[in-house]
């Protein structure tokens, strides 16, 4: 019964004044934008939409992003679950560095992604690009180049949603399938994957969700070429610069819709409370 | 010989954790490594495991050299104190995974499973998830996954260490009459001298990387190899320079050969015993006697006493060192045994 008491303690005025800045901050912030997207997309019914689906150019950007938020999602979900074990499981010297690394593209501006990676692999004057241009390979203005700006700038998304977990999940139960048997493969398939699948479809969807809106870094790699590089938020801002409101709004819509749709799908099925 | 140790090293930087340890463990007996912690037993036991790699020396284990074994190839059981459930998965996938990792027989599996549920008595918790079992529960799971792929030792780390009291005791007589129905191998890590001297057939004293003593229950207890030994197994009391079971102390209302005079400080009744404290010149020894004994004495505080070894009784002088190789405390100089003294 004293537990009761202290967890539910009397609502005063100042509670209810604490919810609503919240609640208003958040609405400002967040809700009524973004519901203004959708509201301006959605005027006049489904037809703008409809149009710029029709568009040729904005379905090639739209299939463009597409295909390199999967490739993205597809590399950074292996690599991020390598570097994962890798920073918990295993000492060795830089391992501080490396997991600093990590951190990086969370703070740097992704312009500076994209000229960095304009720097080494740029078609011309780049530090490796014109030798792998020689051998047929086109980087920079090219979907290898948005492909690459997008992994790094979406790197540390898995990786941060694995170690903690990873750590908590500790040694002992990968230990006990070896004394059972299990081979390294067999231990992480039976045993560390299963521990970790929520974080992993966590970071995946953050992932996508990042790779499908990444701008910046992307804008300087791609060269921006209509129907061939330029990527669904590239359309945006073309759209909008060019006073074509309706589909700058539709197309917006489009994005935030997919990944609000990933978010909304994995808090439904993720299960409520974490088993221990 | 089950299990061959020999000249097993191992340093966690600067700390040595094991130092030259060789030791042989027989086949089908119940053995404990005990000894206080962070002396290098639960080490000693990972290395047998496989789970730690010895710096120097060598693992064999029913003949086979298994030193550079992985863990997987050794087909040891291995049982953790904080129990390594396999937490996504049922009660019966956890015990069912060695068999599974086999590639035996999915009827083949299912009996064996069933088997070994109703041997740990968890038969109607099949399918409930880890989370959904009490520590004792989960211990006797992770018992029955190690069982499973009859391996050819079973290893417990300080299983018992993370239960209550109560459970604690009857997890230890199940072990012992789990142990006298399947007979495998096995080899329990304990800090826990009444565990030890209650479920094992031989114990091993591991203290600072090293073997204190080998030998079975009573022997250590009778027969302690040096003061370590026995102020770590057993009550313990120093008269002069010596360590003596405070039950092989007799008081005495007048001097006799032999005997220390003192005052009774104080008088505590320990169920059917009492503990009698007595200060002499320059300690305070402690003896246990019956309480009729006791009683007809009329002792209480400020009586003065005279306390003498009962004859027979095992001292051990302070100060004594650790022999490694203690095969047998009789052997042990610093052991002696008062009985013609006192007779």
């Amino acid at each position: 019964m004293a537990d009761h008491r202290t967890h539910r303690r009397r609502r005063g005025p100042a509670t209810y004044v604490f919810r609503l800045i919240v609640v208003a901050y958040l609405f400002l912030l967040v809700a009524w934008p973004v519901s203004l997207v959708a509201q301006n997309a959605l005027e006049g019914g489904f037809g703008n939409i409809q149009a710029i689906l029709e568009d040729p150019d904005v379905a090639h950007a739209l299939r463009l992003t597409a295909v390199v938020a999967l490739v993205s999602v597809a590399i950074n979900t292996v690599f991020g679950v390598g570097i994962s074990l890798l920073l918990v499981r295993y000492e060795f010297p830089g391992k501080r560095a490396l997991s600093a690394l990590v951190d990086l593209p969370l703070s740097v501006s992704p312009v500076v992604v994209g000229l960095s990676l304009v720097l080494v692999y740029g078609g011309r004057d780049g530090w490796i690009g014109p030798t792998l241009e020689d051998l047929g390979l086109r980087v920079i203005f090219s979907t290898p180049g948005i492909i690459m700006a997008t992994v790094f700038v979406a790197l540390p998304l898995v990786i941060r949603e694995v170690v903690p977990v990873l750590e908590e999940v500790g040694t002992e139960q990968e230990q006990a399938a070896a004394s059972l048997g299990a081979g390294p493969l067999q231990t992480f398939r039976r045993i560390t994957l299963p521990s970790i699948r929520w974080a992993l479809v966590y970071g995946v969807v953050l992932t996508l969700a990042r790779s499908l809106g990444e701008f910046g870094a992307v804008k300087v790699v791609s060269g921006n070429v209509l129907g061939e590089t330029r990527t669904a938020t590239l359309v945006v801002e073309e759209k909008y610069l060019n006073f074509d409101r309706p589909g700058a709004y539709a197309t917006a819509f489009l994005l935030a819709l997919v990944s609000v749709a990933c978010i909304v799908i994995v808090s439904i099925i993720r299960p409520k409370e974490r088993r221990t | 010989m089950s299990i061959e140790i020999r000249g097993v090293g191992k340093r966690f930087g600067s700390f040595v954790a094991l130092d030259d340890v060789s030791l042989s463990i027989p086949r089908g007996q119940l053995t404990a490594l005990l000894g206080p912690s962070g002396g290098g037993k639960s080490t000693l036991l990972r290395i047998i495991a496989g789970l730690e790699q010895p710096d120097v020396g060598e693992v064999e284990i029913e003949g086979v050299d298994a030193t550079h074994l992985p863990p997987q190839k050794r087909n040891v059981g291995f049982v953790f104190q904080h129990y390594a459930a396999f937490k996504h998965m049922s009660v019966a996938r956890n015990v069912a995974f060695g068999l599974e990792i086999r590639k035996r027989p999915k009827a083949e599996i299912r009996a064996r499973v069933q088997e070994l549920l109703e041997l740990v008595h968890l038969e109607q918790f099949a399918d409930r998830l880890p989370a959904q079992l009490s520590g004792g529960q989960r211990q006797r799971m992770a018992l029955a996954r190690a069982l499973a792929v009859e391996p050819t030792v079973l290893l417990l780390d300080e299983p018992f260490g993370a239960l209550d009291a109560k459970v604690r005791k009857e997890l230890r007589d199940w072990l012992r009459r789990l142990h006298d129905e399947v007979h495998v191998t096995t080899v329990f890590v304990t800090h826990d001298q009444e565990e030890a001297l209650e479920v094992a057939d031989e114990i091993v004293v591991i203290n600072d990387g090293r073997i204190e003593q080998i030998g079975s229950p009573d022997d250590l207890y009778d027969h302690p190899a040096n003061e370590f030994v026995m102020r770590f197994i057993g009550p313990v009391t120093q008269l002069g320079t010596d360590y003596i079971r405070p039950h092989d102390l007799e008081l005495l209302a007048s001097p006799e050969p032999g005997a220390t005079s003192g005052t009774v400080t104080r008088v505590v009744r320990v169920g059917a015993e009492v503990r009698v404290e007595v200060a002499t010149d320059d300690q305070v020894v402690t003896v246990t006697a019956p309480r009729s004994v006791v009683q007809a004495a009329h002792l209480a505080p400020g009586v003065g006493v005279y306390v003498r070894p009962v004859p027979g009784a095992m001292t051990v002088r302070a100060g004594a060192t650790a022999t490694s190789s203690a095969e047998g405390a009789a052997s042990a100089a610093e052991v002696e045994e008062v009985g013609a003294r006192g007779a």
